[in-house]
């Protein structure tokens, strides 16, 4: 019993797909614990959504492994269906119905009996929000009401395990805190989540774990906080008033901190690794204001996600929409 | 929560789906009026067009009308027409993700399709009708009695039925649906047109005739004909409705194939 207890929700190993010429997955790995929240992190192209197919039972990997609630993803496909909930960027809703007809059609499907998929309609519909337009077609809802109605549609069974394939892009940021609102609650509740994004804040904010993919392949695993210590720890920043002092400026930081610094003349801007960089500062501080060196501004910063992508992937996360397979 | 899945079987879980989700096109058709008003105009066009403008100039044997002659080839092109609806609406399906959802739930493969291809029989059975009055009104007049009637309603409905999973076949193999439209032409104009809709096919070259004497629209619109007429039907009758059933046949399978492995993207 302890072994099932222990037993991934979700995994993969070595999956590939190929769509014509194209290596949408090239060896792919995860494993993901029950009740846990995961965040795949990566570009447009990198595989993020070809993964969610597979284990939503869309799609069939070419080979490999992947398996959801101790299901085979492509053996089992049939059985697995009533232990996922999917809901993505595409906010699979039937415009011409109204939230309300939305709801009790998916919940009949997931063999509700007419009465119960009622019922369970209207507690979803009162949960999302959604009351007073639930007798609305769907096509007159606002962009962030049609994902909560996906949304609450792929909760119809509470499934154990949840997929969200970009579940905020294209939202405007009122209905993005909203959703975030919602996913956390999920979260709360015990549910499993696969949550993909390309923001690096949201995976930041919401997921327990973060995987990161490049062209089709995990490149690195943790926790937002593990994978920023990966790239190094803090540094302190700082911008200076007159150009002329970079030098003087450069010999009075070099003392208080851990590696070379970095000067970029033009913006006036000196940079340097600096671990517990927050209690140097007032030293930092003293010895600019001795040399009468001006500071314009200056600052601690820690790494963000975009830093850990631009080092584990040489590139950014949203410089590399010509890949997208 | 409180579900019937393990209380039924295999068959009736099909019969269920197909129920829920033929209830759901239906439910599309009041709320999508421009379509219904769209695919009944344009038969109406094609009445008058040719009871008016074309009409006196096509050569028939003598003792027939030209309208009344016609209208088994309008109402035989209407339901036609009305098949590359069923691809529309799977094509828009998929680009919204709707089939995406579908294929992740606990459901039947096939009562997407189901539904979609009798809500439009029912689409269908409303333009026929419109169809009939306006031939009524520009002189058509029927002969054929209750049982011919009935026969060739029964025929009708039964390619509605048919010529839909055609268009089922043809949406989800293009997915694109302003590319389904286009190709519901391709096919549809020169299979009706090259038929005995509109002109008698003796009219027609010998290699032409021989294609539009052979192909099922002009078994099924000769059957139609003949019934509303009242004249003997002859062989065109057992035809057309092989036709239909071939026709089922091959394309139910094969449309349920294309589902099965559908993609959005």
């Amino acid at each position: 019993m302890s072994g099932e207890a222990n037993r991934p929700a979700i995994s993969a190993v070595a999956l590939v797909k190929h769509f014509g010429k194209t290596r949408a997955l090239d060896g792919f790995d995860l494993e993901v614990a029950a009740g846990t929240v995961l965040g795949l992190l990566g570009p447009n192209g990198a595989g993020k959504t070809t993964a969610v197919r597979i284990f939503t039972t869309l799609l069939e990997p070419d080979s490999g492994h992947a398996e959801v609630a101790g299901l085979d993803c492509v053996r089992d496909a049939n059985r697995l269906r009533s232990q996922i909930g999917l809901a993505g960027q595409y906010a699979a809703v039937d415009e011409l119905l109204t939230g309300r007809e939305n709801l009790e059609m998916v919940g009949r499907l997931y063999r509700l009996t007419r009465v119960s998929a009622r019922a369970r309609a209207l507690e979803l519909l009162e949960q999302f929000g959604l009351s007073d337009a639930a007798n609305r077609p769907a096509r007159t809802y606002s962009g962030g009401m049609r994902r909560r109605l996906d949304l609450a549609a792929s909760l119809i069974v509470t499934p154990p395990v949840l997929f969200l394939d970009e579940p905020t892009t294209g939202l405007d940021p009122r209905s993005r805190l909203s959703m975030w609102d919602l996913i956390e609650k999920l979260r709360d509740g015990g549910t499993t989540l696969l949550l993909t994004t390309q923001y690096l804040e949201e995976a930041d904010f919401l997921a327990d774990q973060i995987a990161v993919i490049d062209r089709g392949r995990t490149i690195a695993v943790g926790t937002a906080d593990e994978l920023k210590s990966q790239v190094g720890g803090e540094r302190i920043e700082l911008t200076l008033a007159r150009g002329s002092d970079l030098d003087a400026a450069a010999a009075t930081l070099g003392p208080h901190v851990d590696g070379s610094v970095r000067i970029e003349a033009e913006s006036r801007h000196l940079s340097a690794a600096a671990a517990n960089g927050a209690r140097r500062l007032a030293d930092v501080i003293r010895d600019f204001d001795a040399a009468g060196i001006s500071i314009e501004d200056l600052a601690v910063r820690r790494p963000t996600l975009d830093d850990v992508f631009l080092t584990l992937t040489g590139h950014g996360a949203e410089d590399d929409q010509e890949q997208a397979a | 929560m409180n579900t019937d899945a393990r209380k039924h079987g295999w068959l009736y879980w099909q019969v269920s789906d197909a129920i829920v989700l033929t209830e759901r096109a239906l439910r599309h058709i009041p709320r999508n009026p421009e379509l219904l008003i769209f695919s009944t105009i344009q038969p109406v066009m094609f009445v008058l067009l040719f009871r008016y403008v074309f009409g006196g100039a096509i050569k028939l044997p003598p003792g027939i009308s030209y309208v009344n002659y016609l209208m088994a080839g309008v109402f035989v092109q209407t339901v036609a027409f009305g098949s590359f609806t069923t691809g529309v609406g799977l094509a828009q399906d998929l680009q919204q993700g709707l089939i995406d959802r579908f294929r992740s739930l606990p459901m039947s493969r096939a009562a997407v399709l189901v539904g979609r291809t009798l809500s439009d029989l029912v689409r269908n059975v409303f333009v026929v009708a419109v169809m009939f009055c306006v031939g009524l009104l520009v002189g058509f007049n029927p002969q054929g009695g209750a049982a011919e009637i009935a026969g060739a309603i029964g025929l009708l409905l039964l390619m509605s039925f048919a010529f839909s999973w055609i268009g089922a076949t043809v949406g989800l193999a293009v997915r694109n649906v302003e590319a389904v439209q286009s190709a519901g032409f391709i096919w549809l104009f020169p299979l009706t047109f090259a038929s005995s809709a509109f002109v008698p096919t003796s009219s027609m070259p010998a290699g032409l005739r021989a294609f539009a004497n052979n192909q099922p629209i002009t078994h099924i619109i000769n059957s139609v004909r003949a019934w509303s007429l009242g004249v003997p039907v002859g062989s065109n009758a057992w035809l057309a409705l092989v036709w239909c059933l071939g026709i089922v046949a091959v394309f139910v399978p094969l449309s349920v194939r294309l589902y099965r492995h559908a993609a959005s993207s």
